[in-house]
């Protein structure tokens, strides 16, 4: 007994220590980059595209709009992705392929990011480049890259959400004559909906928050991307691109930056969090 | 829920929701124990290994322009004197001046001028003088032009290769990260008064705008004289080639000087490393590279 009170206190202050390190790096990162905030303005820090720090212009619309434009475009892919594979390996595929493709599914999840970047610059760019015009390095090729980036992610959930609806659903949607299509649109995807929800939304929060892939394709343009072959700079690239460099001013607009960045990415999983929430809640009912 | 297999449950449970089972924050604690256990003693000895560097090793730091030629140095230097390590990092010429202020490094790289302010905390020894070289593919027929036609490029101001007597297409500026030493000195030279276009694709490393120029026909990049290679055309500007021969008459002007900084006196083992790099060898070495010797 009085050895489990001890591992429990050690576990414990590991455990805080973990939570405590994450409080430090909220609160510095918001001392760091709160009070530029507010000496630009909000209005002016937020809704200006004009970003020159060596002559004191802070804006960040323009790579906020691309964050945002490039996460879609990302969850677009992968949705379409990981939902069909999310389906095939829980409905229709024979057992023995399910078993073979899930470990290389993940197996894409530990892939460094710089080597999806690499990738994505040496074939994806020309080919845009040559197919399609423009510079290459642009908004399609960022959302692609991260797009297969977060399938695992999506994927995996996907499939425990799939996995946790009651069979017994299924089971009579067949009974009452339903195909086996009828039956994963009309009751599969239905009765996991919130699941699939909260999967993409935690996509998309991991897809915001890339950087290195993102930096090598997206070409970091200091413009509001007018099409998906426009070159677009996220907030994340920013941050990277220029934090080396950065001091004073420069280097609080970055943590600005950053705070941004947190503030979306909290969202993100709030969101996540209170979806799949409420589908326990609804499981506890039944 | 019940139908978890417990692998995705101990990487998606966490986030996804709290219903985990009773019997889990057990099995999770147990490996958060083994990981303390090999993590912390892992980093305590990581650490005793970094903290036993400083003897023989001096350390560089800063812009990206000047690494690949450090690094050579480096080399030769250690092959000339055994016993003697040099490590050279990347980062920019800022990041370079600021490890050099806090002595994170013996000597900090830099390859743009030092403003008034810097040169007050600084002891700047200029090792090599360097072309700023425009770079085009080598598809693209465009051989010279002048500097008032780059102003106009880079500004986005001209967006038409035929404007500046190519082939009718569009002009993609290529520029570095702001706080990049070659993007100070190239504003410095070319762009005065005026800001580079935000259209500009902007890339983080000399390698990074090579690798560019190198696949887009309509792409124009600048980079440090030393690192144009054989893939790329370097244009000429105002009638002059860039070549180390121009530099030294006077004749090219986008020239920029490569320092390396640091901060009160140098350690010995560095100073030793400078002397190398002044001395005639050094400075062959990096002449027959394509910089400009100062020496």
């Amino acid at each position: 007994m009085k050895r489990d009170r001890v591992i429990g206190a050690i576990l414990l202050v590991v455990a805080m220590s973990a939570i405590s390190g994450l409080a430090l790096i909220t609160v510095f990162i918001f001392r760091e980059g709160v009070p530029i905030i507010l000496r630009v303005g909000a209005k002016q820090f937020f809704l200006s595209t004009d970003w020159e720090p060596s002559l004191g212009h802070f804006g960040i619309l323009s790579m906020l709009v691309g964050s945002l434009v490039v996460t879609l475009g990302a969850a677009v892919i992968g949705v379409v992705f990981s939902l069909g594979l999310a389906i095939v390996l829980t409905q229709f595929s024979p057992p023995g392929l399910s078993s073979a493709l899930k470990p290389v599914i993940e197996l894409l999840a530990g892939i460094p990011s710089v080597v999806y970047g690499f990738v994505g610059v040496v074939t994806l760019v020309p080919l845009i480049r040559h197919w399609l015009g423009g510079p290459g390095l642009s908004v399609l090729a960022a959302s692609i890259v991260l797009g297969v980036m977060i399938l695992p992610t999506i994927t995996s959930i996907a499939i425990d959400a799939l996995q946790a609806v009651p069979r017994s659903y299924l089971e009579g949607s067949i009974a009452l004559g339903a195909t086996r299509w009828q039956t994963v649109t009309m009751v599969l995807l239905r009765a996991a909906r919130s699941g699939l929800v909260a999967a993409v939304i935690l996509g998309m929060g991991r897809a915001i928050g890339e950087t290195m892939a993102v930096i090598m394709v997206a070409g970091n343009a200091l413009d509001v991307p007018r099409s998906l072959l426009a070159p677009v700079r996220t907030l994340t690239s920013n941050i990277a691109l220029e934090m080396g460099y950065a001091s004073g001013e420069h280097r609080q607009a970055l943590f600005a930056t950053g705070v941004t960045l947190f503030v979306i990415i909290t969202l993100f999983n709030v969101a996540a969090l209170a979806v799949s929430r409420q589908r326990d809640g609804r499981g506890r009912v039944r | 829920m019940g139908n978890r297999t417990p692998g995705a449950t101990d990487r998606d449970g966490h986030t996804l929701s709290g219903s985990g089972g009773a019997a889990l924050p057990f099995l999770v604690s147990v490996r958060w124990v083994f990981q303390t256990l090999v993590v912390i003693p892992g980093l305590l000895l990581l650490c005793a290994g970094c903290s036993r560097t400083s003897a023989h090793s001096v350390s560089l730091l800063g812009s990206t322009s000047i690494q690949p030629f450090a690094e050579m140095l480096a080399e030769r230097y250690a092959k000339d004197f055994p016993g003697q390590f040099v490590e050279v990092q990347g980062g920019g010429s800022t990041a370079g001046l600021q490890a050099a202020e806090s002595g994170l490094v013996n000597i900090g790289m830099c390859s743009r001028s030092l403003t008034a302010k810097e040169s007050l905390v600084f002891t700047p020894i200029l090792i090599a003088r360097d072309g700023l070289a425009l770079v085009v593919n080598p598809g693209n027929p465009v051989a010279s032009l002048s500097i008032e036609q780059l102003r106009a490029l880079f500004a986005g101001r001209v967006t038409n290769w035929n404007e500046v007597g190519g082939k009718n297409g569009p002009i993609r500026p290529i520029t570095r990260e702001e706080g990049s030493g070659t993007r100070e000195s190239f504003v410095r030279l070319v762009m005065g008064e005026e800001r580079i276009s935000g259209r500009a694709l902007t890339q983080e490393s000399n390698g990074a705008v090579k690798e560019l120029v190198k696949g887009d026909p309509a792409a124009i990049g600048y980079m440090s004289l030393g690192l144009v290679g054989q893939d790329l055309k370097a244009v000429a500007v105002e009638g002059n080639q860039p070549t180390a021969l121009n530099v030294l008459a006077g004749r090219y002007h986008l020239v920029r000087p490569l320092l390396f900084v640091s901060k009160g006196t140098v350690h010995p083992a560095a100073q030793k490393f400078i002397d190398f790099v002044l001395s005639p060898v050094g400075q062959t070495l990096l002449a027959t590279e394509g910089l400009v010797r100062v020496r």
